[in-house]
């Protein structure tokens, strides 16, 4: 039998370690910052303005229509990438990105780049069914 | 109980009904998206994809957030056997979420954004939509009489009203440098926030609908019951923790990760609980089945095992990183909001309007052929996902890649039928929405007329009434 007692015991317990945890991670992030490079801040904001994710994923979270970029800066270069964002492609617009705004996304995918490994390829499966990057 | 208000479109049954109009408007939106994927060009000059999924996205969500808030705030009133604590804050709240919205809806077509994954607007009209909520905790809180000995649905709604307001404000924190400044750590927040979020709205549909069963059932015991606590308490664990599981292969804390797993796996407990009660359910099912209502309860129900099943599987890296990012994550979104969320709201819809000047009868024959146009369609939309995922799983894991462009073309015949079982599943809902709406709006009208006292006009609509 579920006593008043106990299930506000219950919820008292969940909040607390509710507000700890997400507390404990406001306070610190999983990669310590750095001093935040104008740039890099600039091109997320193209970036969102854009709507990239709607068609985009970054570490397999956005869109469907069109490939993850995590990695794209390195895998492809930054000629490869301003190509499409001057041509277009498929049912991609041609979104007419001043040549600030190009520079500005680049560098933030290079950042994005520079964060990690996207590809599932590159994790090892343990036997508790967890997964380790390589 | 709140008093009968036949031909009244009272403030809350506003809610419902706005919402049912954003699900309709939210398909169309919906089936234009999966027809870019088919045809890239279509509309590309206008209203390209970036611009089509949020305003799809956007407006299904809306549907769903309009109608929890509907069904939290006639079932209150029902609960308490009075009416709200103020019906003008009620109809303030109405207004700035409407208002906001059709703001949002129109900013996407120009091109305006917030560009965040996937619930995104300008952060502007987070600030009107933040507003609205806490006008709806204070008439909420204001109307509840007393704290003692609440049935497991009070909890729920408690839960997701202050659950929501934190997760959505916490989804802004990117506004400021500190948590935006790398990659890794916006994303590890922002799915967080979305994470919970959903959970919240859940505790809102969900409450809502145990208050409906009980109705139907004429039995009380449920909601007070320990069981109804373990469950409540298990989502509730979920909601806050669970999280973790979106985000398996970004370069966060390993401990996230693992919180995420573990928590994720407490939802087995359940997923047996829903097959050790099948048999008993399905007696259930036999002796409402004539209701609309419960009609839409039951097949909520089914989804909830599929949904549940795959959310299960998704949850255990090992299989997660196979699933992640491709076309399986969104057969687990569509079965969750089509599936669960939205025939939920439909029961609870039939359930409110169903109070109006004209029943539902007339239209039965309609609205079954809908219900069953959709539930088929549904399945076939779905697999269509699951099957386009497995290939692009395939594709992810293999050595000797081809080009993204070619991959997206071998899934063309499961795009292909994921258009069409969408064309089916829009016609299904349509036959469903149509009686629903139209039958609010004839004798919202028919009030109004019968207090000018045009009876020429009366007349007229009672024919069309009857046609």
């Amino acid at each position: 039998m579920f006593l008043k007692r106990q299930k506000s015991a219950t919820l008292i317990i969940l909040l607390l370690g509710f507000l700890s945890y997400s507390f404990f991670l406001y306070m610190s992030l999983p990669v310590k910052s750095k001093p935040v490079k104008k740039e890099v801040d600039a091109g997320k904001m193209v970036w969102q303005q854009y709507n990239c994710n709607a068609c985009h994923q970054v570490y397999g979270l956005g869109g469907f229509l069109g490939p993850d970029l995590t990695n794209v800066y390195s895998k492809r270069g930054p000629a490869y990438i301003r190509s499409f964002l001057n041509a277009g492609v498929g049912a991609m617009p041609v979104f007419n990105l001043s040549e600030a705004e190009t520079k500005s996304l680049l560098t933030y995918l290079k950042d994005i780049d520079a964060s990690g490994t996207s590809d599932p390829k590159t994790f090892t499966i343990n036997y508790d069914g967890t997964i380790e990057q390589k | 109980m709140e008093p009968s208000n036949k031909n009244n479109l009272s403030a809350s049954k506003l809610f419902i009904i706005a919402g049912l109009l954003l699900l309709a408007i939210g398909m169309l939106f919906g089936l234009t998206g999966a027809l870019q994927y088919l045809a890239p060009k279509f509309l590309k000059q206008f209203l390209s994809f970036e611009k089509m999924r949020p305003l799809h996205v956007s407006s299904v969500i809306f549907w769903i957030i309009f109608a929890a808030m509907g069904s939290v705030l006639t079932y209150l009133q029902q609960y308490n056997g009075k009416k709200i604590f103020s019906p003008l804050l009620l109809k303030i709240q109405f207004g700035i979420f409407s208002i906001t919205v059709v703001v949002i809806l129109i900013t996407y077509v120009f091109g305006v954004f917030g560009g965040r994954e996937y619930w995104e607007f300008h952060p502007l009209l987070a600030m009107p939509l933040a507003t609205g909520w806490i006008l709806f905790i204070i008439n909420f809180m204001a109307s509840l009489e007393s704290f003692k000995n609440l049935p497991v649905y009070v909890w729920m709604w408690l839960t997701g009203l202050f659950f929501f307001l934190f997760t959505f404000i916490e989804s802004y924190l990117w506004l400021i440098p500190y948590f935006r400044s790398n990659v890794v750590n916006d994303m590890t927040v922002q799915w967080k926030s979305y994470g919970s979020m959903v959970g919240s709205w859940n505790m809102l549909i969900y409450g809502s609908s145990i208050f409906l069963m009980e109705k139907i059932s004429g039995s009380k015991k449920y909601s007070h019951a320990p069981i109804a606590f373990v469950l409540y308490f298990t989502s509730l664990f979920n909601l806050m923790f669970n999280w973790g599981h979106h985000i398996y292969t970004l370069p966060t804390y390993p401990f996230v990760k693992h919180i995420g797993y573990a928590v994720s796996m407490t939802e087995l407990f359940i997923l047996g609980r829903i097959i050790w009660l099948w048999k008993s359910s399905v007696d259930t099912a036999r002796r409402h089945y004539h209701q609309a209502a419960y009609r839409f309860l039951l097949a909520a129900d089914v989804w909830i095992f599929l949904t549940l099943l795959l959310a299960i599987a998704m949850s255990i890296p090992a299989i997660n990183v196979y699933t992640h990012g491709t076309h399986i994550t969104v057969a687990h979104t569509m079965g969750a909001t089509i599936g669960i969320n939205s025939f939920i709201l439909l029961a609870i819809a039939f359930d409110v309007l169903k109070d109006s000047c004209m029943p539902f009868e007339k239209s039965i024959k309609w609205i079954n052929r809908g219900y069953y146009t959709a539930n088929i369609s549904l399945l076939f939309f779905w697999l269509s996902l699951v099957m386009a995922g497995i290939l692009k799983a395939k594709w992810q894991m293999d050595d000797t890649s081809i080009p993204f462009s070619s991959m997206m073309l071998q899934l063309r015949p499961y795009f292909i039928i994921f258009f069409v079982s969408g064309v089916g599943l829009i016609t299904g809902f349509y036959l469903v929405l149509f009686p629903l709406i139209k039958n609010q709006f004839i004798c919202h009208y028919k009030k109004l007329f019968i207090k000018s006292k045009k009876n020429e006009t009366v007349f007229i609509i009672d024919q069309f009434q009857s046609v």
